[in-house]
């Protein structure tokens, strides 16, 4: 007990380090993709025919291809065949920020068609030109209806944020792999893995459902002010 | 020719299909400044596709749109922005902004259009919520607004853009009997300022004591016109006498108030 005890203390800082990677992983693609998101979303409700048929077979790929195939096929495929120097932390937060992009803009696209169609036609009788409604009408509702969603999407990008292990970014797998080959002792420093993984999904989800809370309409879901 | 007999706004010959099915077929209407037009008419007549042609929500197939006597380019989207900045609309459904709180409903265009400063544009918004009597509402979101005062922060809205015209589409069609009468109030207020309106409404009281016009809508055309002096003499055998004795037999049945 003891021994394992001081296997995991051992390493805390080397994982913690890892937990960091792991984190700035995930910060970077759920980035990368909400502005894929908003952007595609946009384009796949108001664009023009061309453009929809374009950004679905972009949805069609990221959601029909398994990350694990996205990242030999960027990393040791496509960036290399193009000679792209790029780090595997790098990499790997492209290939999930891209694979993240294509789902929430499916989020997002399901979020703008929800909203009453009304508000884009009362912001267009102002005046508003198309870009203005969408950023100032259509967008700020979208987002907050998104929320709890885009939480989810959250939790399965840190989980598969672990697939990075395989091309070899120090994230939290990899440093918690490192040690424990070379310690022996598996059991207590994947357990420590594991309860990292938590607590970051904890952390962000709480963060997130906080979120949810400040940015809040008031006099929706039962909290009748008047 | 005098100024004040061009039109404020002017559609003309307008027509409309929707999937090959003809839904407004040349109609024209006129309105001078201070002029109050009323459109009646069985329901699917193209009341709202006419308003919304006007202001080029929906895009007329053929025919023009002229503001002040000048025609609009409908190809080109910055003018057909500008037209709407001068036409102001109000929906039946109220399509108040979900997100901001009634102030901020109508701060939000005088500041992405406009491009008026934040606080110019909360003292006139303001203004505006006391002028339809909702200067106590202010903070408060669309869910926590009854209908009638949704559709007052509506026309708050509209006129804190200053509009030449407004455009009423049955503004008091989706709310409960009881609530009826403080949007009226607020629309006969505007009549007696001199706001140039037309207006689609089944509210008999509005059609014979505001408009200066009726003009009767049925399958796309403006089948009768005239004023209200003329069509609606009891037993004259006009479509809008005959329309205007139907609706008030169902008023009559719905509330005895
Ligand atoms: N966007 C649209 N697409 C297809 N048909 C429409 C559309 N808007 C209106 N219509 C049709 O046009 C007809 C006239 O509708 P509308 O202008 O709303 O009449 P009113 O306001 O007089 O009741 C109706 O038959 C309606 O179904
Ligand atoms: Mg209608």
């Amino acid at each position: 007990m003891h021994a394992q005890l001081n296997a995991v203390v051992d390493a805390f800082p080397y994982l913690l380090f890892g937990a960091v990677n792991t984190a700035l992983i995930v910060l970077a693609a759920m980035g990368i993709g909400l502005v894929i998101g908003v952007v595609v979303a946009i384009g796949l409700v108001y664009g023009p025919g061309w453009l929809k048929l374009l950004l679905s077979a972009y949805l069609w790929f990221f959601r029909g291809v398994p990350i694990l195939a996205l990242l030999f096929l960027f990393y040791f495929g496509l960036f290399s065949y193009l000679n792209i120097q790029i780090n595997a932390l790098a990499a790997v937060a492209l290939v999930l920020g891209c694979t993240t992009g294509a789902y929430q803009a499916n989020i997002f696209r399901g979020a703008i068609m929800s909203l009453p169609r009304g508000q884009f036609r009362a912001a267009s009788a102002l005046g508003m030109s198309d870009v203005a409604a969408i950023r100032s009408i259509i967008l700020p509702q979208a987002l907050r209806i998104s929320i709890p969603a885009w939480s989810n999407e959250y939790s399965i990008i840190l989980k598969d944020s672990a697939l990075a292990f395989v091309i070899g970014a120090p994230e939290i797998m990899a440093r918690a792999q490192f040690v424990a080959s070379r310690t022996y002792q598996h059991l207590p420093l994947y357990l420590a893995a594991g309860l990292l993984y938590f607590l970051l999904t904890w952390a962000g989800i709480s963060a997130l459902r906080k979120l949810e809370h400040k940015v809040r309409i008031p006099g929706y879901s039962g909290e009748e002010q008047t | 020719m005098n100024s004040s007999e061009i039109p404020v706004l002017q559609a003309d010959k307008v027509s409309k299909s929707f999937s090959g099915q003809r839904i407004l077929n040349g109609v024209s209407v006129g309105l001078k400044r201070g002029e109050i037009k009323v459109l009646i008419g069985p329901s699917g007549g193209g009341k709202s596709t006419l308003l919304q042609c006007i202001n080029c929500l929906v895009l007329p197939d053929e025919g023009s749109i002229s503001l002040a006597g000048v025609e609009v380019d409908l190809h080109n989207k910055k003018s057909l922005y500008q037209l709407r900045q001068q036409v102001g609309m109000i929906f039946q459904d109220f399509n108040l902004f979900d997100h901001l709180n009634a102030l901020d409903n109508i701060t939000i265009a005088l500041r992405k259009v406009k491009k008026i400063s934040r606080t110019a544009a909360e003292k006139r918004a303001r203004l505006e919520l006391e002028q339809v009597g909702l200067g106590d509402k202010t903070d408060l979101y669309p869910a926590q607004l009854s209908g009638g005062q949704k559709q007052r922060v509506a026309i708050a809205r509209a006129l804190a853009m200053d509009p030449q015209v407004l455009l009423l589409d049955e503004p008091t069609s989706a709310l409960d009997p009881e609530l009826i009468g403080e949007v009226i109030a607020v629309i006969r207020n505007l009549a007696g300022k001199g706001m140039t309106m037309l207006m689609a409404t089944h509210q008999i009281s509005l059609i014979s004591t505001l408009a200066d016009e009726i003009l009767f809508m049925e399958a796309g055309v403006i089948v009768e016109r005239g004023a209200p002096s003329l069509l609606l003499v009891p037993g004259c055998g006009s479509k809008s006498a005959g329309f205007c004795d139907r609706l008030s037999e169902l008023a009559d049945g719905e509330c005895k108030c």
